[in-house]
């Protein structure tokens, strides 16, 4: 985190996403999420928009997406708010990338349950492939970069990549993950442990054995 | 009301007080870093921790902790002076031990309290954290290594001066104070963060390794770069003038200044008049005091005299030009060297009355002709309060940047002829009702109109008076009570063609009517007025000689005097009184004492520090109507007096901050 920067603002930047603009899709979802705060509240609005300005970047650049200056400076104008206060927000919070990212934003927890059990070696599968912490693969496919806690530990060790979950992974369970996103598929999302199906106690109960055979949960459904 | 007891003694403090400011009513020092009274309370430097019953059995942040009764605070025991040498020591984890070479050493809240509060020797022995400077313009200087990330300064730009551009980037450890993109801070009150910053993270430029504040000698003066009247400390040392600071005057100037104030001080050593000279052949040359004075005296000026007050000067120079002028058999006498006109004959109708503390207060506000930002900063920050409590705001005159929401009407004055409803209702059912008109209205003859309006509107009621008029020029009011006016204002003066001008440092007065008089300008700066003479007589600044300034708001303070004025230079009140022995004239008073005493003795409200009186508003002519296109007469806020103009770092702030633009655009 602590390298953490600005993209340089340069002509060629402003040049590129100067005229940037919310597309229809996008702008309906601003709309909306603004119209979720009381008049003249809009400014409440901003994680939601920088984040849909982050997603309409990576749809048209063909990556995860990021956050151009003149795109900040466009939601800031969308909301009426002072430009500083939306690089505030945008700078705080880690998922709002800054600088532009591969396709493929392979983020490895490296926090100690992970570690403890074996994100070393995700860590090195990442590196087999090129991966550089804090870089872009020349082909612009994966950006890797070393997170603390994601909040899978009942499934460590875990990637998220983009939008999904790669959970139990070992060294061979990554790598394919890594082939089938290469390849342009959607691996299965979750935990990649054969049999498990999310993060569930890994053979069988311990404890509330009953809750096998009978739902005695309060939701409808297991 | 409740009661709280602290450290054993019990008190009552004020509702919706603090735990903090409960110690402080009972006398307890309590360190801090983030909180300030002028302030939002933001709680995250931790300083100011003490112990709290009933509660949670931990420390407290006493200043964001309501005072409730029946609490116990202590702020002596072992947890309170643990918790601070705690607090203290992880401040001082990241903050870099280069206080021999920072210039904030000597003034610094965090020097000073880790020396009360702190352990006294460092237990980390890791490596400290870094951060790169940033630019904050030509004003502030930074080193943000050493920032302790109060966020003072992120909150004085957004809530007091109203204008978003310090912010606080990344998080935790990696947090950072900047500018957004790293510009310039570009307000006219930018430079109050470097007060604001308990550390040396931002200091100021201009004064950056000049002095350190042990050696400076303090002298509290009042500030004339606009008519606020703003309570300033000079600190100087021998005979130069080093820096000018705010002093707290809730009344006036709060605790700030603006940027203007604080830094056209560093003018007062550049282009100095400071020998006499006379122009032969069309030439300056230097020449002596006895030389003038003959060249004066053989001009044989007789009453046809005329003395024009500049912006900067005090009441005593005027007092004593005035005697001077009168001794002669003249009464030629004007301060409004612009050729402003406004009639004078009643001073509460050019008065600013409601005053700047009960401004806020007001509820709904017409300005008329008035670029409030740049005529008087501080006054914009008083209408920012009132805004932000809900009051309407409405602007007569070209569109400027507000800091507060208003709306524009009309560029043109005799729109207050023809009023939209809408304001119109706002004014007549606001409780607080108030008028300010700025020097462009004036020209443009709208204090009738005005007064008319404030007739209509109710302005002068029970413990309320909202008619206001906003001059600009430092000198105004105390020239008005002097009697510094002539009917036709200097279109009056130049009729009666004078064979002898006394320009006392008038510098934006225009000299062509006066081609055949002899034309002797006193005043400190070459500058505009010095161009145009033919005798010059060099004079002492604001701050090399004690006078006695009245506000727009008509509150009469003295200042003092700090430093001696350079070279031949004389305070002005000699120059006048030796001009009178050689013109052959008495004047009656021979030292500054007797002078004073004779100014008292002619008006007394100027013996008395404080609000003077002027007693009802006049009736207002219907027949006169005001019209014109409404143009303010600042074109650069930086460059708006002699003294400021020949000031480097004024100079750089015209260029870089507001002529940046366009210079960088004809460079492309």
């Amino acid at each position: 985190m602590a390298d953490r920067y600005l993209e340089a603002d340069t002509p060629e930047l402003r040049e590129r996403w100067g005229n940037w603009s919310f597309n229809e899709k996008w702008d309906a979802k601003a709309k909306e999420a603004i119209a979720r705060y009381p008049e003249g509240r809009q400014k409440s609005a901003v994680m939601a928009l920088l984040d849909f300005a982050q997603r309409q970047v990576g749809e048209e650049t063909d990556t995860q997406g990021w956050l151009p200056i003149p795109v900040m400076e466009y939601v800031a104008t969308y909301l009426a708010m002072p430009i500083i206060r939306v690089v505030e927000v945008a700078t705080f919070y880690t998922m709002y990338n800054l600088v532009p990212v591969g396709k493929y934003h392979v983020q490895v927890c490296g926090t100690t349950p992970c570690m403890l059990r074996g994100s070393d070696d995700v860590l090195e599968t990442c590196y087999k492939r090129g991966m550089k912490k804090g870089h872009t693969t020349s082909d612009g496919l994966w950006t890797l970069t070393e997170v603390e806690c994601m909040g899978n530990c009942a499934s460590a060790p875990m990637v998220q990549i983009n939008d999904d979950n790669y959970e139990d992974l070992t060294s061979d369970r990554l790598e394919s993950v890594l082939d089938a996103l290469e390849k342009g598929e959607s691996p299965k999302a979750g935990t990649q442990e054969p049999g498990r199906h999310t993060v569930e106690p890994v053979g069988g109960p311990t404890s509330l054995k009953e809750m096998v055979s009978e739902n005695h949960d309060y939701r409808g459904e297991w | 009301m409740p009661n709280v007891k602290v450290d054993g003694q019990e008190i009552e403090v004020p509702d919706g007080a603090t735990v903090l400011q409960a110690c402080e009513l009972a006398g307890k020092e309590i360190p801090r870093f983030c909180y300030h009274e002028r302030l939002s309370i933001a709680g995250n430097c931790r300083m100011c921790l003490v112990e709290v019953k009933p509660g949670p059995p931990k420390p407290q942040a006493s200043c964001a902790l309501p005072a409730t009764e029946g609490q116990e605070i202590r702020t002596d025991s072992e947890m309170v002076k643990k918790a601070r040498e705690g607090v203290m020591e992880f401040l001082l984890i990241n903050h870099p031990l280069d206080c021999p070479i920072c210039d904030q050493g000597g003034e610094c809240d965090l020097q000073d309290q880790s020396m009360a509060y702190g352990r006294g020797a460092t237990r980390y022995d890791e490596t400290k954290r870094a951060v790169t400077s940033k630019n904050m313009g030509p004003l502030i200087k930074t080193i943000m290594t050493r920032c302790i990330h109060c966020t003072r300064c992120v909150r004085f730009s957004e809530e007091v001066a109203g204008v978003d551009e310090i912010g606080a980037l990344y998080r935790g450890e990696n947090m950072q104070i900047t500018t957004y993109l790293e510009q310039a801070a570009k307000h006219e009150l930018s430079a109050n963060v470097i007060d604001l910053c308990p550390v040396g993270a931002l200091t100021s430029r201009p004064y950056a390794y000049e002095a350190r504040p042990w050696e400076l000698k303090k002298t509290l003066s009042i500030d004339v770069s606009d008519a606020m009247g703003a309570n300033i400390r000079i600190d100087s040392r021998g005979r130069e003038v080093l820096r000018a600071l705010p002093r707290i005057n809730d009344d006036v100037n709060e605790e700030w200044i603006s940027d203007k104030a604080r830094y056209q001080v560093e003018g007062l050593t550049h282009r100095r008049l400071d020998k006499v000279w006379i122009r032969r052949q069309g030439k300056l040359q230097p020449a002596s005091w006895n030389e003038a004075f003959e060249l004066i005296a053989a001009a044989k000026p007789g009453k046809d005299i005329a003395a024009v007050a500049g912006d900067l000067v005090d009441c005593e120079t005027m007092f004593a030009a005035k005697k001077l002028v009168n001794a002669l058999g003249s009464d030629l006498l004007e301060s409004r060297q612009t050729g402003m006109d406004y009639d004078v004959s009643n001073l509460a109708a050019v008065n600013f009355n409601t005053t700047f503390n009960e401004i806020e207060t007001a509820d709904a506000i017409l300005i008329v002709g008035s670029q409030v930002r740049w005529e008087a900063a501080l006054l914009n920050v008083r209408l920012r309060k009132a805004a932000k409590r809900g009051a309407k705001i409405f602007l007569v005159g070209p569109e400027w940047e507000t800091t507060y929401p208003a709306e524009f009407l009309s560029e043109n004055v005799s729109v207050l002829h023809d009023l939209p409803a809408h304001v119109g209702e706002a004014m007549s059912k606001a409780e607080r009702p108030a008028i300010i008109l700025g020097g462009a209205g004036l020209a443009k003859n709208a204090l009738h109109p005005l007064l008319a309006l404030a007739d209509q509107w109710k302005l002068v009621r029970d413990g309320w008076n909202g008619f206001n008029v906003l001059h600009f020029s430092a000198a105004r009011m105390g020239a008005l009570m002097l009697n510094f006016a002539q009917k036709g204002g200097m279109k009056d003066i130049a009729a009666a063609k004078p064979k002898v001008v006394l320009s006392l440092g008038a510098d934006e007065m225009d000299f062509e009517p006066y081609a055949d008089a002899l034309k002797v300008y006193i005043g400190h700066h070459g500058d505009k007025g010095a161009h145009a003479a033919e005798i010059i007589l060099p004079g002492a600044a604001f701050t090399e000689k004690s006078g006695t300034f009245v506000n727009t708001e008509g509150r009469v303070q003295i200042a003092d005097k700090a430093v001696f004025a350079p070279g031949d230079a004389r305070e002005d009140w000699t120059i006048l009184r030796a001009l009178a022995d050689a013109l052959n004239v008495s004047v009656g008073f021979n030292s500054f004492d007797e002078l004073r005493a004779a100014m008292i003795a002619e008006v007394p409200e100027l013996g008395v520090e404080g609000m003077v009186d002027y007693g009802a508003l006049p009736k207002a002519d219907a027949a006169i109507r005001a019209d014109g296109a409404i143009a303010y007469p600042i074109k650069d806020f930086y460059m708006t007096n002699p003294i400021a103009r020949a000031s480097a770092v004024m100079q750089q702030c015209s260029a870089e901050l507001l002529h940046g633009d366009t210079l960088a655009e004809a460079a492309e």
